[in-house]
C-alpha cells in the first residue's frame, strides 16, 4: 500500500530551482531513504511533504491526505523531526518530552512502549536541560518527542548528520524496532554509507531523483566494471589516472581509487589493482556524471 | 456535546503547556528577569532619588532699586533665615536671567520701585520671586519659604502699624513653567516598560522559535497557528500586570504618589494600554525572522517614539505641531494623558473615555491585522 506520493513535484525559491518534478511512491512500513548532498532539496521535499510550506506545482499526499488541502488532520497523523536540533535547550529531557506530549494531545505514559527503548537511554539525564546534552543524546531526545504521537509516518530530516558513529549506527537500529511498529519511516541522509539500511532509496541532486530502487537493486545494476586501486600517493596516482586516456572515470573512495576504464578494459600499469562490487556512492556518482555529460533524466528504474 | 468537552479540555491543557513552558523560558534566563524587574524597579529608585525636598542655603540674588528701609528688612530677614543666603545685590534686571543660567542662584527677588514708599502711603506694595524651577520640587519650596518670609514681615507691619499694608508676591517658576514634578514620570515611566515587556520582549520571544526552529516542529503539530502565538502572549501579560502593580506600589511607598483615582479603572485602562502592546510584539513578531530584526523594530519602530513622543521626556504642548500630530499615532502617548489624569489628578474614569477609545480602537487594529497575519506554514 502506497502511504506517500508525490507527483511532479516542483519548488523554486526565487530563481534558485530547489524540486524540479519529483514523483515518488513510498510504501507503508518501509524505511525511505533520501540521499543526496547538501543542497539537493532533501529538506524543501520534507517541508512540502509536512505541509510546512507549498509546492509550485505537483501534488502529494501522506497517509491518504492532500498535504495541502487537508493539512490539518495531516499534521495530527504525522511525526516530524527537522534537521536542526529544534527542541527547547533551557527545558529539561523531561519538560521538552511532556510538552510535546500535550501539544499532541496525548500524555508520555499513554505511548511510552513506543518511545521506550530509546527513551531509557537518556532517563537517567532527564532533569538536564536539553542543550546540555551530547549530540547523540539530543537525536534521541528529539525522535521520543517526534513520535510520542504515534504517528503513521514517520519524517526524519538528516537524523544524524553530526552524530558520532556509535550514535548513528544505533540510531538505525532504533529505526528499525520502529519499522517492525508499522510505522512507515522517511529519512533523508547525506552519507552513502546508511543507504544500504534503507529499503527502497532516491538518489537527489540539484532537486532532481536520479534514481529510486532499493539499494542492492541499484548497485546490481551499475552497468560497467568497477575497480579500486591504491598507491603510497594516492592524490598523484589520481592525476595520473585522470590524464590516462583509457580512463573514463575515477575518484577518491575512503583510503582507495575506485576506476571505471572505457569499453571495460584495464589500461595501463596501475598499483594494487582488483575488481570490486559498486557501493551506493559509486552508483550516485555514476549517475551525476552521466547527468553532467548531458543523459536525461528519466526517475523510475534503477538506470535507464 | 462531550466529545465538544474533550475538546476544550486538551485545548486547556495545551494552553497551560504552553503558558508554563513559556514562563520556564522567562524565569531560566536571568538577563530576561533582569530586564522586566530591574528595569522599573532601578527607574523608580533613580527619580525616588532625584526629588530633593531639603531646602537650605539657598544663594538668592536681589534687584532693589528702592533700596529703603522696608526692603532691607525683608532682605535682611531673608538673609537671616537658614534657608536662604543672600549673596548678590543685581545692578539691572537684565542681570537676573545670566545669574540663573550660572546655575548657582536659586532665588530673586526683584523689588518694585518707591517699594517702601508705596507700602506705607498705598498701603500696597510689589515683589516679585523668580524660582529655579528645573527641580520642581526644590522650587516650589523655596517659593513658600519665601513667600512665607515676607508675609511674616507684612504680618509684623501690620502689628507695629494700623494702616493695612498689603504686599504682593508674584511668584514666577523659571524653566519648568507647568511644575512638571518627578512624579509626573511615573505614567510616562510605565508607557515605556510595558511597550518594553509586552511589545519588544513578546517579539523576540515569538521570533526566537522561528530562529531555533521549534516553531517548525509546533506548526507541524495539530496546534492552531493562533494557539501557538496567543498563548505566548499569556504569561507577557500576566508578568506586565504584575508589573503594573508592582510600579504603583513602589510610586506610592518610594515616591510617595498620591494615587487617589479608581484602581479599577487604573487597572482597566492600564491593562487595555497592555493589550496594545501585546499586539504589536504579535505583529513585529510575524514580520520579521529574527530576534535581531524584532528587537530593532521594536526598540526604533516602538520604544525610541515613547521616550520622544509620549510625552514622558518632552511635553506634547511644546513640540511643533507636525510632531504633535505625529505623537497622536503613538500609544503610549494617550496612556500616558490618561494614566496622568487616573493617577495624579485623580479624575473620574469619564474624563478619560477619549484616551480609552483610542487605545481600544489600536487594539482592535493591530490585533485584528496582526492575527490575519499569522500563517499556517513557514512562509
Amino acid at each position: 500500500m502506497i502511504i506517500v506520493n508525490c507527483q511532479l513535484i516542483s519548488k523554486n525559491f526565487g530563481r534558485v530551482v530547489a524540486l524540479k518534478n519529483i514523483s515518488l511512491d513510498i510504501e507503508k512500513g518501509e524505511i525511505f531513504g533520501l540521499i543526496g548532498p547538501d543542497g539537493a532539496g532533501k529538506t524543501t521535499l520534507f517541508r512540502i511533504l509536512t505541509s510546512l510550506i507549498l509546492a509550485d506545482s505537483g501534488h502529494a499526499t501522506v497517509d491518504g491526505l492532500d498535504v495541502v488541502k487537508d493539512f490539518r488532520e495531516l499534521r495530527k497523523r504525522i511525526g516530524y523531526m527537522p534537521g536542526r536540533f529544534s527542541l527547547y535547550q533551557d527545558l529539561s529531557v523531561e519538560e521538552n518530552l511532556n510538552f510535546y506530549a500535550t501539544v499532541f494531545n496525548t500524555t508520555v505514559e499513554e505511548n511510552y512502549h513506543l518511545i521506550s527503548d530509546i527513551y531509557r537511554q537518556i532517563e537517567p539525564f532527564k532533569q538536564r536541560r536539553a542543550g546540555k546534552l551530547s549530540g547523540g543524546m539530543k537525536q534521541k531526545l528529539a525522535l521520543s518527542c517526534a513520535l510520542i504521537h504515534k504517528p503513521t509516518v514517520l519524517f526524519l530530516d538528516e537524523p544524524t548528520t553530526g552524530v558520532d558513529p556509535v550514535s548513528r549506527k544505533e540510531f538505525w537500529e532504533m529505526l528499525k524496532k520502529l519499522k517492525k511498529e508499522g510505522i512507515t519511516i522517511v529519512v533523508s541522509t547525506p552519507y552513502m554509507d546508511e543507504a544500504r539500511l534503507c529499503d527502497h532509496i532516491a538518489l537527489i541532486q540539484h532537486g532532481q531523483i536520479l534514481s529510486i530502487a532499493s539499494p542492492e537493486k541499484i548497485t546490481a545494476s551499475f552497468p560497467e566494471k568497477l575497480y579500486q586501486a591504491y598507491s603510497e600517493n594516492n592524490y598523484l596516482l589520481l592525476l595520473e589516472l585522470r590524464k590516462n586516456p583509457g580512463v573514463k572515470s575515477a575518484f577518491m573512495s575512503g583510503e582507495f581509487l575506485h576506476i571505471v576504464f572505457k569499453d571495460g578494459n584495464v589500461d595501463g600499469n596501475i598499483p594494487n589493482l582488483t575488481e570490486i562490487e559498486p557501493t551506493i556512492e559509486d552508483c550516485f556518482i555514476y549517475l551525476m556524471n552521466r547527468i553532467a555529460d548531458g543523459a536525461e533524466i528519466l526517475p523510475g528504474s534503477a538506470y535507464n | 456535546m462531550i466529545p465538544h468537552a474533550k475538546m476544550l479540555n486538551s485545548q486547556c491543557s495545551i494552553l497551560t503547556a504552553f503558558v508554563q513552558k513559556e514562563f520556564y523560558h522567562i524565569f531560566r534566563d536571568i538577563r530576561t528577569v533582569l530586564v522586566i524587574i530591574g528595569i522599573p524597579v532601578f527607574q523608580i529608585l533613580i527619580i525616588g532619588f532625584a526629588i530633593s525636598t531639603n531646602v537650605k542655603d539657598v544663594k538668592v540674588a536681589v534687584f532693589d532699586p528702592s533700596n529703603d528701609e522696608a526692603t532691607n528688612r525683608i532682605i535682611n530677614r531673608l538673609n537671616a533665615s537658614e534657608y536662604f543666603n543672600v549673596a548678590l545685590r543685581l545692578n539691572t534686571i537684565s542681570d537676573a536671567e545670566r545669574e540663573f543660567k550660572k546655575g548657582k542662584t536659586g532665588l530673586i527677588v526683584i523689588f518694585g520701585e518707591n517699594f517702601g514708599e508705596n507700602l506705607y502711603h498705598t498701603g500696597d506694595a510689589a515683589v516679585q520671586l523668580l524660582v529655579d524651577a528645573s527641580d520642581p520640587n526644590h522650587g516650589q519650596t523655596v517659593a513658600s519659604y519665601a513667600t512665607g518670609v515676607i508675609s511674616d514681615y507684612q504680618r509684623e507691619l501690620l502689628r507695629e502699624t494700623d494702616i493695612p499694608v498689603r504686599i504682593n508676591s508674584e511668584v514666577r517658576m523659571l524653566y519648568n513653567p507647568e511644575m512638571r514634578s518627578a512624579y509626573n514620570f511615573v505614567p510616562g515611566l510605565m508607557g515605556l516598560v510595558f511597550m518594553l515587556i509586552c511589545a519588544m520582549m513578546t517579539s523576540v520571544a515569538i521570533v526566537r522559535e522561528k530562529e531555533t526552529g521549534t516553531m517548525e516542529v509546533l506548526l507541524a503539530s495539530p496546534v492552531k497557528p493562533v494557539y501557538i502565538v496567543i498563548s505566548k502572549l499569556v504569561p507577557y501579560f500576566i508578568i506586565s500586570w504584575f508589573i503594573f502593580i508592582l510600579i504603583l506600589l513602589l510610586s506610592v511607598f518610594v515616591l510617595d504618589v498620591p494615587v487617589t483615582g479608581s484602581l479599577l479603572w487604573l487597572n482597566v485602562f492600564t491593562l487595555l494600554f497592555i493589550v496594545v502592546g501585546l499586539s504589536l510584539g504579535l505583529l513585529i513578531s510575524t514580520i520579521v525572522k529574527t530576534q535581531v530584526a524584532a528587537i530593532l523594530a521594536s526598540g526604533m519602530g516602538l520604544i525610541m517614539p515613547v521616550m520622544i513622543l509620549s510625552g514622558y521626556v518632552f511635553p506634547i504642548e511644546s513640540m511643533p505641531p507636525v510632531l504633535q500630530w505625529i505623537s497622536g499615532l503613538v500609544p503610549a502617548r494617550w496612556f500616558n494623558e490618561g494614566a496622568k489624569k487616573l493617577i495624579i489628578e485623580g479624575a473620574p474614569v469619564r474624563s478619560v473615555l477619549k484616551e480609552m477609545s483610542i487605545l481600544l480602537g489600536m487594539a482592535v487594529l493591530i490585533l485584528t491585522v496582526s492575527l490575519r497575519n499569522i500563517k499556517a506554514r513557514l512562509e
